[in-house]
Parts: structure tokens; C-alpha cells; sequence
């Protein structure tokens, strides 16, 4: 285990990818290394890159990261599509957008699958970040599973997100909704090529100006991914809206609400693990049979099964 | 600890058998790939699929980045003898000589036995049960 942590921080590329595979199925050794690394996390610019499927989330990561070797910087890159709800199986064809980069040794490019997680992430999506982060990558990018309207995970997964919009998607209405827009910090038209672009540019400021300002509008830019047009644009709109997080006092309050975040989910799952681990399968089999037969509410079921609170073991 | 302890198998971390299906060469034909990946998803493997005109360097990378348990080449071209020895050298290289290979396509059967010295644990030619393919990796990698 030390050997491979020390080969991890020696730069090891197929060290950190054994890592990787440990932190994401949360093995007991895969804990240790986390426990390990995550002091030396905190250093990279985290950017989310999220929109609905096929917007070109997976080739604008691809021609990002090209432009940020292009300014010498080394990028992670962690692409999430999803599993089957039935086999639990997985496609994971991100790469396929991102032949470009493959043989480039300061990029790292690895798909998780989303292992039953909602919210367009997988459920160890933040371990995985700390680990690529930990690594030394400056830049490392999440890229969401195909997300239509409310997956808000990625905003705080990322410090920035950026959401990707395409022409000839919906009308204004479909903008002025709530949910995923509001996550994000940078607003992108990709495929800015094809007709309806410039419309949909006029749609989003249109629908920006309709909110009070606090400070920050997110910028709107237009792109197109395959031919790289747009690109290093964006790539500045991404590092000043780090800079704005720096000067603003953002960044410690993202950092803080993260923290609380992970902290709280993952004690509710130890909770309900600790919970399951003590009660018998006869048991549970009962309150969901009486449940099924509306003999009983589900809340009433599960404070049953929850038992009563102990004072003794109150923190 | 040894080069062994550190193999991440699903055995081992009761999680899923990861595989890559990759098309070396130059031939533009990935239904048969597409059909094996898409096999190995309904099996409950996670497939991570490159798409066509692969480099052995190429492969080798992306097994090496997503740490896969399993490597399956598909080949309709004929350059099996040619581009096979280079793909598993580049493996060799990076240091994953632990992962399963197998391979499918137009493979003659007097190459059979220049493929398994290779390291191919099997080969699966046109007509194959998908079924048989999925049986194949899940025998192939230790789960527990």
C-alpha cells in the first residue's frame, strides 16, 4: 500500500489509475489512500461541464483540454455516463471525443460509470476529484452525464460549472425554468454554427438581465467544440471566474458548503448502513409488507425501523 | 507489497468488471465491437469503448488510464499478426501484463495458436453466441 502511494506521488500515471479504481469502489484500502491524500487536495481549479445529451459536453472537454496544453498546463479530466438501472452495466464512450489528447502524457482521462447515483454524477464522484486533484493536475474537469433540468450536483462537485447550451433546443420559456441554469457560472452555446445561435445568445441575456444582479452575471459564450472556434475564450471566462472566486471571498464559502455537504451525506449513508446491518431481513420483509397492504404509513415504518433515538449516543 | 496485491479486481472490491473494447487497424467496421460492448453492458460489465482506427499506443493508454480488467480487440482487416504482438508490447510496457485479452473478428484459424502464445485467453469468430462472450469474461476475471 505505501509502495503505491509513494509511486503515486512520485507521478505515477499507472499508480494514480489503481488508486482511482480503489477511492471509486470505496474499498477499505481505497479509504486509506484517500485519508492519505486528501491534504495534498484542494489545489486544482475544479470545472464542471454539464448540458443535456449531445449538447457536446464530452468534445468541448476535449478542446478545453487541448487549449490548456497549448498554455502548459497538465489536465485531469473524470467522465461520468450512466449505468443501466437493470444490469448495472455501462457504456462509457466519452474517450471517443477526446482521441486528441490520448497520447499526451499531461492529460488523464478516466470514465466512471454512475453506479445508480441521480444528479447527472457517480457516488464517489468527489473521492475521485480529491484523487485527481491530490495528484497535481492544475485543471481537472468533471463532466456530467447527459443532464436535462435539475442535476444541480455538479455545482458543488465543481467550483466552476459550466453549462452547455445548443441552438434549436426549446424556446425561452425552457431557459427561464428553474434548476440547472441557476448552477451555472459560465454559459455556453455550443455548436454556434448552426442556425438559431445567435438567438438563443439573445434569449440567455435576455434572461439574465430578468434577475437581480448579486454581483456576477455569468458570461455567455459561444463556441464550436470540433473546430475549436470559441475555445481559448472560453478557457479565459473559466480562469477569471476563478479569479472572481479568489477575490470575492467565494471560494472559502464553496469550500465550507462542500465540506458540509459530504460530511452530512456520507454520515447519512454510514447511518442507514448501521441501521440495515441491525435489523433482520424477517423484519424489514414485515413493515414492508404492511406498508405494501396500507396497513401502514411509510413514515410510521421507518421510525420503526429506525428505533428510537438514544440520548447516550447523541454527538 | 507486491505488483500482485495491487491488482484492483472486482473480486477483490465486489464492484464491476471493467473492459475495454477497442478496433485497432484501419478498418472502419465497429458493429461487430458495438454488439460485444453493448453484450458485455447487458452483462453488468462497465465497457469502456474507443471507437475505430485505435494506434497500439492508443490502446494501451486508454487500458492503462482506466485501469480495465479485461481488453477485447475486434479486427476485420487481417492485421491481426501485425498490429496484436505491438498492442500487447505496449501493454507490456505500461505494466499491465495482468489484463484478460480476447479478441474477435475475421481471424483464421492457423493463427490460433500465434494468438494464444500472445496471451489471448480466447477468440471469438463470426456466429459466436454473445452470450458465450459474456460467460468468457466473467469466468476470466475473479469475482467473489
Amino acid at each position: 500500500m505505501t509502495d503505491l502511494i509513494e509511486r503515486f506521488l512520485a507521478g505515477e500515471r499507472r499508480a494514480l489509475s489503481r488508486v482511482l479504481t480503489r477511492v471509486e469502489n470505496g474499498t477499505p484500502a481505497g479509504r486509506e489512500y484517500l485519508r492519505r491524500l486528501y491534504p495534498r487536495s484542494g489545489r486544482a481549479h475544479t470545472i464542471g461541464v454539464t448540458g443535456s445529451a449531445g449538447s457536446g459536453k464530452s468534445s468541448l472537454t476535449g478542446a478545453l483540454a487541448g487549449e490548456l496544453r497549448a498554455r502548459g498546463h497538465r489536465v485531469g479530466v473524470i467522465a461520468v455516463d450512466p449505468s443501466s438501472p437493470f444490469t448495472q452495466g455501462a457504456i462509457l464512450g466519452d474517450r471517443i471525443r477526446m482521441q486528441d489528447l490520448i497520447l499526451d502524457e499531461g492529460v488523464f482521462v478516466r470514465s466512471m460509470a454512475s453506479r445508480g447515483a441521480l444528479g447527472g454524477l457517480a457516488p464517489t464522484i468527489d473521492d475521485m476529484v480529491a484523487t485527481m486533484d491530490a495528484f497535481g493536475f492544475p485543471y481537472v474537469f468533471i463532466e456530467t452525464v447527459g443532464a436535462g433540468q435539475d442535476e444541480v450536483e455538479i455545482a458543488g462537485t465543481a467550483l466552476t460549472t459550466v453549462l452547455v447550451n445548443n441552438p434549436g433546443t426549446g424556446d425561452d420559456i425552457q431557459a427561464l425554468k428553474a434548476g440547472i441554469i441557476e448552477i451555472a457560472d459560465v454559459l455556453v452555446v455550443n455548436k454556434a454554427d448552426r442556425p438559431g445561435a445567435d438567438v438563443l445568445v439573445s434569449q440567455l441575456k435576455a434572461l439574465l438581465s430578468l434577475a437581480p444582479s448579486e454581483g456576477r452575471d455569468p458570461p455567455i459564450l459561444s463556441t464550436v467544440a470540433t473546430t475549436g472556434e470559441g475555445v481559448p475564450a472560453l478557457v479565459d471566462a473559466i480562469d477569471e471566474h476563478r479569479a472572481w472566486l479568489d477575490r470575492s471571498g467565494e471560494l472559502e464559502r464553496h469550500r465550507r458548503q462542500e465540506a458540509r455537504h459530504q460530511v452530512l451525506s456520507i454520515a447519512q449513508r454510514i447511518v442507514l448502513e448501521r441501521i440495515r446491518a441491525a435489523t433482520s431481513g424477517e423484519a424489514l420483509g414485515e413493515l414492508v409488507a404492511q406498508v405494501a397492504g396500507r396497513a401502514l404509513d411509510p413514515h410510521t415504518a421507518a421510525e420503526r425501523l429506525a428505533g428510537p433515538s438514544r440520548p447516550d449516543e447523541a454527538v | 507489497m507486491t505488483a500482485a496485491h495491487e491488482t484492483s479486481s472486482p473480486g477483490e472490491d465486489g464492484q464491476s468488471i471493467r473492459v475495454l473494447i477497442a478496433k485497432p487497424g484501419l478498418d472502419g467496421h465497429d458493429r461487430g465491437a458495438k454488439i460485444v460492448a453493448r453484450a458485455l453492458r447487458d452483462g453488468g460489465c462497465e465497457v469502456i469503448y474507443t471507437g475505430i482506427r485505435q494506434t497500439p499506443q492508443m490502446i494501451a493508454e486508454a487500458a492503462l488510464q482506466e485501469d480495465v480488467d479485461v481488453v477485447g480487440l475486434s479486427i476485420l482487416s487481417g492485421a491481426h499478426l501485425e498490429l496484436f504482438p505491438r498492442i500487447v508490447e505496449e501493454l507490456r510496457s505500461r505494466g499491465l501484463d495482468d489484463v484478460v485479452l480476447f479478441c474477435g473478428g475475421i481471424i483464421p484459424e492457423e493463427d490460433t495458436e500465434a494468438l494464444e502464445t500472445l496471451g489471448f485467453k480466447a477468440i471469438f469468430r463470426p456466429g459466436t453466441n454473445t452470450r458465450d462472450i459474456v460467460s468468457f469474461v466473467r469466468t476470466n476475471v475473479p469475482t467473489g
